[in-house]
C-alpha cells in the first residue's frame, strides 16, 4: 500500500432507474467505507421519473461535484450501454460496476481493492456462492433458478468463476474497454458474456465473497421471461466463445 | 482452446468429477468389449452416447440439489443493513438531503 495506492483512482459506475431513496444511502455508505481512497461515483440515470436526479444533485452539494458525477440519459437504454456511457466519463484507472439498491454493499469495496492489489488481477468479481458470501431474502424458487443457471453455465461455458451472473465487479479500465466493445448481449447474459469473454482472452480473474441482501426499498426488476433470455444467451455464448 | 485447457487444469472439482464419470463409462465399455460378441458390442456403442448424456444430466441435477442445500445465506446481513440505513438517513437528513421513504 502507501505510495502505489495513491496513484490509483477508482471510478464507480452506477446505473440507476427509480432509486431515489437508495442512491442517497448508497453514496453515504461508499464514502463511509472508502475513506482513504481516491474515487469518483458516476451515476448514469435513465431519466427516472421519481426524482432520482434531484437527489443526486443534493448529494453533489454535500460531497462535491468532483466526487459525484451525474451523467444522465433520456430514457431506459439498457445496462451495457449505461456502462459504456459511464466509461466515457471515467477518469480513474480502475472501474467498479455495482447496483445502487444496496444489494451490493459498499462495505466490500475495500476487499475488492485489496484483492486486486495483492494479485494484480485484471478483474475482481464478487461471488455469492462461496463460504463467506451468501444471499438473504431469496425464496426457494429464486435459489433454484440461480443454482440451475449456474450449473448450466459452469457445464457448458467453463468460465473459471463461481458466480457468473453477479454484477459487482472491479475491472482495470483498459480491460473493461476491451471486453465491452465485443459484448452484444443484454441483461443478465451481458454480465455472463463479459466474464466469459474475459476468461477466453486470458485475463486474470479473482473472486471475493460478497453477501447479497435482496431489495430493501424499491421494486424488483426480475421477471419470468428472463429465463428464456438466459437460455438463449447461454446458447449464443456456447457457440461464439 | 488453449485457455479452455488451462481452465481445465486448474483445481476445479466440477471438471474432475465429469472426467471420473466419463472415465467410468469408458472402463465399462472396455470391460464389455473384451468378452462379448459383435452384435452386443455394436449395441453398447450405439447406446453409449445416450448413457453419457443421461449421466451428465443426472450429475447436473445432483449438483443443483447439492448446491441448493448448501446455498450460503446471511440473515445477519439484513440486520446490519438496516443499521447502516438508519445511520445513513440520520447523517443525510442533517445535511439537507431528502431521505423520506417512497
Amino acid at each position: 500500500m502507501g505510495e502505489e495506492s495513491e496513484k490509483n483512482k477508482y471510478s464507480l459506475i452506477v446505473p440507476t432507474y427509480n432509486e431515489r431513496l437508495n442512491i442517497a444511502l448508497f453514496v453515504y455508505l461508499v464514502f463511509k467505507h472508502l475513506r482513504d481512497i481516491n474515487f469518483e461515483i458516476i451515476i448514469v440515470d435513465d431519466g427516472s421519473p421519481d426524482g432520482t436526479q434531484e437527489i443526486v444533485q443534493q448529494l453533489q452539494k454535500v460531497y462535491g461535484e468532483d466526487r459525484i458525477l451525474l451523467r444522465p440519459r433520456a430514457k431506459k437504454l439498457g445496462l451495457g450501454t449505461a456502462y459504456i456511457h459511464g466509461l466515457k466519463h471515467a477518469s480513474g484507472n480502475f472501474v467498479v460496476i455495482m447496483d445502487a439498491d444496496l444489494s451490493h454493499h459498499p462495505k466490500y469495496l475495500p476487499s475488492f481493492i485489496k484483492k486486486q492489489m495483492k494479485t494484480g488481477a485484471s478483474i475482481v468479481t464478487g461471488t455469492r456462492y462461496v463460504k463467506g458470501g451468501g444471499v438473504h431474502g431469496w425464496n426457494l424458487m429464486r435459489k433454484l433458478t440461480s443454482r440451475g443457471a449456474n450449473v448450466l453455465a459452469q457445464t457448458f461455458l467453463w468460465p473459471g468463476v463461481s458466480d457468473l451472473t453477479g454484477s459487482f465487479r472491479l475491472y482495470k479500465k483498459s480491460v473493461l474497454e476491451d471486453i465491452i466493445s465485443s459484448c452484444v448481449s443484454k441483461g443478465y447474459v451481458f454480465q455472463m458474456e463479459m466474464i466469459v469473454r474475459a476468461s477466453r482472452k486470458g485475463y486474470r480473474i479473482e473472486e471475493v465473497p460478497i453477501t447479497f441482501v435482496d431489495r430493501v426499498f424499491g421494486s424488483s426488476k426480475l421477471g419470468g421471461s428472463e429465463i428464456v433470455e438466459y437460455l438463449k444467451g447461454l446458447a449464443y455464448l456456447l457457440v461464439t466463445t | 482452446m488453449q485457455v479452455r485447457s488451462r481452465i481445465l487444469l486448474q483445481s476445479n472439482e466440477t471438471y474432475n468429477k465429469n472426467t471420473v464419470i466419463a472415465g467410468c463409462n469408458l472402463c465399462l465399455l472396455g470391460w464389455a468389449s473384451t468378452d462379448v460378441n459383435c452384435s452386443t458390442k455394436l449395441f453398447l456403442v450405439g447406446k453409449l452416447p445416450i448413457y453419457l448424456i443421461v449421466s451428465l444430466g443426472c450429475y447436473g441435477l445432483l449438483m443443483v440439489g447439492v448446491g441448493l442445500m448448501n446455498f450460503p445465506t446471511c440473515p445477519q446481513e439484513a440486520l446490519l443493513l438496516q443499521q447502516d440505513i438508519t445511520e445513513a438517513k440520520d447523517f443525510l437528513k442533517q445535511k439537507g438531503v431528502d431521505v423520506g421513504s417512497d
